[in-house]
């Protein structure tokens, strides 16, 4: 007996599923491939490298400056390079600048949107960018005319179709890097607000990115929902090299001083390194009686030291050779949602969404 | 957590994964054999069964994890918080007491990850209960909730009461301690979990789920094909050895320990543990007579340790110009100002580029390879913004591969080295009123009026700033732990305007 005709409709759909089956096991099989390789140069663990290294004793830090004036959560940071200033946004739309040290408001602008996630100071110290569910970064020249409205001034830069989740000046005030709800970075002249390049290959929210500290400065990572952080090349826009071992949102990114690795927190209550060279993740930094997702990551400036930013109000700090912790800080009444440790290395600071930052050495 | 799992409903996601590492301890606290010892515990004149003190958990939280006791209590009060234990005293306040305050465990009936949502049609259920059960028992907040309930799911209120009055004469076929103890839990259960009621729906909730965009479902196959593509890529790669890697990171660490002030402290004082700023004054960019000696160590770590430091970068263009290869530098600052700089200019400063450093016969020609100038003089005809690369990365590492180790022999280094100074140690003071003032310092931003540059560090008369007078400069205000100072601050920094 003759089949039915099938519709075109039919035949197409099949095809289109036959062709995403056949994608996927072959992404997989290569997957595996690569995971082979890699495994292949791993002839030591961390630890065991770190053996002959002295221990860390007794570990104190505290709480030295309290910062209040938000009056809502508080969602990103970022320092000044003259080590005492900083930048910070809230997620009642206010981006403050603060000197640190003496505590006092220098600047403050109200953007025009809610949940600014994303802020970052001018390497000249004469700018802050920020930006968050407006979708743009927009760059405010600081001044310090009383009767000058920052808000008039303002240079919208870049333009994403979903939120704002991050940005960073590169090696001058001239470009910025964001990154963004919409799965991709992109990199922007900051005078015309031109597009120079855009990153794509996150299939999620991208949430975090980093400069590299190298030599020749060419690249950054980035760290998404989709549980994976790539290294990406400024010039061709192409990833060269992802690491996907997360078993959550990837919340934050972080180089090592030298440039050679990365550190990421992710919700899964998990710190972890990723070597470069060796192309591989090579410590995980995790207790069973941590439990709740890290917002944040830094190096101290050695880069012995991690700290950890919480979603239970405490900060981690870690041995970054050993893999053990070191000391828990406790003091936020809110989870910590940005760190970052300053320029020098002298301290780092904290926010939270208990609306203050706080300064610790 | 971020707005994008608020958005997808992902908190319960991200959440879950929370609540099943609790689960995971709470199990473990109830096991039979390793887990805590439970005792009858005593409420007024009933006796609940199965309970433990607050000290009793964090004695056991103390041992398991081999944790001091204030970690303790943090994870012991993220267990209440979260409903897994709670108290039989006090119901409301959901802290964990380190004394012997009872508490018990919450039965996964009413774990919040086993009754995801909790819906306002339970929530009404329950408070209904509760005003049958003894007319006036609700609490204000509940009360408020209870008639804005009664407003909002009016059309099933029928059902509610029903509900309601069923529950409650099961329940009162149980026995007192049963009734009473599920009374508890049911309490606790609420008190975490009860729905936020408001009239209207809130905006918030609206924005997040119209700005909801599944990038991923719709780019299935063209992310599959990058991905394909990047692994293709990714199996030709060199790689190194972990053994040499992980030695990297060792020898990194030392090296740098004494330059790391959370490691080792750094000299005169941590500014923010003293107040004092001398090591800041001391370790200023540029305008230094005398730099440290950790500083100056510093430059002979790499390359680009004394190219970042401008200081150092001022010394080795000195000794460039002794040497008469001084255009590298500023070859290589150029190429920097073109990399980084606005894309209007590039074509500028290419031309400038090309006419000072390349141009045959140019006044300060640079030496670069043959293969290396054709390709860059091909790119010059279409400049943009990376058509210096190859040259500037020539001339980066012929500098490093030569001119940088020389430089670290020379006699202008080890003189500099020599005369760095080794700040002397100087202690916080032991005496709270005795506290520095904390100098404010100049900010980066340009003003019309320069300010004085700071001079002697240590002097403790405040810094004027030439600022105008409206701006709030705290140089001469004493250290703000005296209550009206601190407030009549407060009061100025508010009227600045935003």
């Amino acid at each position: 007996m003759r089949s039915p005709p099938i519709p075109e409709m039919a035949t197409q759909e099949v095809q289109l599923s036959e062709t995403l089956a056949h994608l996927k096991t072959e992404s997989d099989t290569l997957k595996g491939k690569l995971e082979e390789e890699r495994a292949k140069l791993h002839d030591v663990e961390l630890h065991q490298v770190a053996e002959k290294v002295e221990g860390l004793g007794q570990f104190v830090m505290k709480t030295r400056r309290t910062l209040k004036g938000h009056g809502n959560k508080v969602l990103c940071m970022d320092w000044c390079k003259d080590k005492r200033r900083i930048v910070s946004s809230s997620q009642d739309g206010k981006v403050i600048v603060w000197d640190a040290f003496t505590t006092n408001k220098e600047h403050a602008v109200t953007m025009p949107c809610t949940w600014v996630m994303a802020c970052a100071y001018a390497p000249s110290g004469c700018a802050v960018a920020c930006g968050g569910l407006d979708n743009k970064c927009s760059v405010y020249p600081l001044s310090l005319d009383k009767n000058e409205n920052l808000a008039a001034k303002k240079k919208s830069v870049a333009m994403h179709t979903n939120y704002l989740s991050a940005c960073s000046f590169t090696n001058s005030d001239m470009q910025i890097l964001t990154s963004s709800g919409d799965g991709t970075c992109a990199l922007w002249d900051v005078e015309s607000g031109q597009l120079l390049q855009s990153f794509h290959g996150h299939a999620a929210d991208v949430l975090c990115l980093d400069l590299a500290p190298s030599e020749t400065g060419n690249t950054f990572v980035s760290g998404g929902c989709d549980k994976k952080a790539n290294v990406w090349d400024m010039r061709s826009g192409q990833c060269i090299q992802s690491f996907e071992t997360h078993e959550s949102d990837i919340n934050s990114v972080r180089y090592y001083p030298s440039g050679d690795a990365f550190a990421s927190g992710s919700d899964d209550a998990t710190c972890r390194l990723y070597d470069l060279r060796a192309d591989r993740e090579v410590a995980i930094y995790s207790k069973e009686s941590i439990i709740f997702g890290v917002s944040s990551v830094d190096f101290s400036l050695s880069g012995r030291l991690l700290f950890g930013g919480y979603n239970d109000y405490t900060i981690n700090v870690w041995d970054v050779l050993k893999g053990t912790r070191v000391s828990i800080l406790f003091g936020h009444e809110n989870r910590v949602s940005t760190l970052r440790v300053s320029p020098d290395g002298t301290a780092f600071c904290t926010g939270s969404w208990d609306h203050t930052l706080r300064t610790w050495a | 957590m971020t707005i994008n799992t608020l958005a997808k409903g992902g908190w319960h996601r991200d959440q879950m994964a929370c609540f099943r590492k609790m689960e995971k301890v709470i199990v473990a606290m109830q096991d039979p054999d390793m887990g805590m010892k439970m005792r009858n515990q005593r409420l007024l004149i009933t006796v609940i069964p199965h309970a433990m003190t607050g000290r009793d958990v964090i004695n056991w939280l103390m041992q398991k994890y081999n944790m001091c006791e204030e970690e303790a209590l943090h994870l012991g009060g993220m267990l209440v918080r979260y409903g897994y234990i709670y108290p039989l005293k006090e119901p409301r306040s959901l802290v964990l007491r380190a004394d012997e305050s009872p508490y018990r465990f919450q039965t996964p009936y009413f774990w919040t990850s086993t009754r995801w949502p909790a819906t306002e049609l339970d929530y009404a259920i329950y408070l209904a209960k509760k005003n049958i059960r003894k007319q006036g028992e609700l609490m204000e907040y509940e009360k408020e909730r209870y008639s804005v309930l009664h407003k909002r799911i009016n059309h099933t209120w029928d059902f509610v009461v029903m509900q309601a009055r069923e529950q409650l004469r099961a329940s009162k076929q149980r026995r007192k301690a049963d009734r009473i103890v599920l009374e508890c839990q049911e309490q606790a259960y609420w008190l975490i979990n009860r729905p936020p009621v408001s009239l209207t729906l809130s905006t918030f909730r609206i924005y997040f789920i119209a700005h909801f965009v599944c990038v991923c479902v719709c780019v299935c196959t063209f992310c599959l094909c990058l991905q394909i593509e990047f692994c293709r890529r990714a199996l030709g790669r060199n790689r190194v050895k972990s053994s040499i890697c992980l030695e990297g990171f060792v020898k990194y660490s030392e090296q740098y320990l004494s330059h790391d002030p959370i490691m080792q402290g750094c000299l005169p004082s941590n500014p923010w543990i003293s107040d004092d700023t001398a090591h800041w004054t001391m370790n200023t960019e540029v305008r230094v007579p005398i730099p440290s000696r950790l500083r100056v160590e510093r430059w002979s770590f790499s390359f680009m340790e004394l190219l970042n430091d401008a200081m150092g970068r001022r010394e080795f263009m000195t000794y460039l110009e002794k040497e008469f290869s001084a255009e590298n530098l500023c070859f290589w600052q150029a190429c920097e100002d073109i990399r980084h700089g606005e894309n209007s200019r590039i074509v500028e400063k290419v031309e400038e580029v090309y006419k000072n450093f390349l141009a045959p016969g140019a006044a300060r020609w640079v030496n670069i390879d043959s293969k290396t100038m054709d390709k860059t003089l091909k790119g010059i005809q279409h400049p943009h913004r990376f058509v210096m690369d190859d040259a500037q990365m020539h001339i980066y590492f012929l500098m490093k591969k030569d001119s940088f180790p020389r430089y670290l022999k020379s006699d202008l280094y080890k003189n500099m080295l020599a005369k760095a100074i080794v700040p002397q140690e100087v202690k916080k003071s032991v005496f709270p009123f005795m506290r520095r003032q904390r100098h404010s310092s100049p900010s980066p931003v340009p003003t019309l009026a320069q300010p004085a540059p700071v001079s002697d560090a240590r002097a403790e008369k405040p810094e004027r700033v030439d600022l105008p007078s409206s701006i709030v400069c705290v140089g001469h205000h004493s250290n703000h732990r005296k209550g009206s100072s601190a407030f009549t601050e407060f009061k100025a920094r508010t009227s600045l305007s935003t």
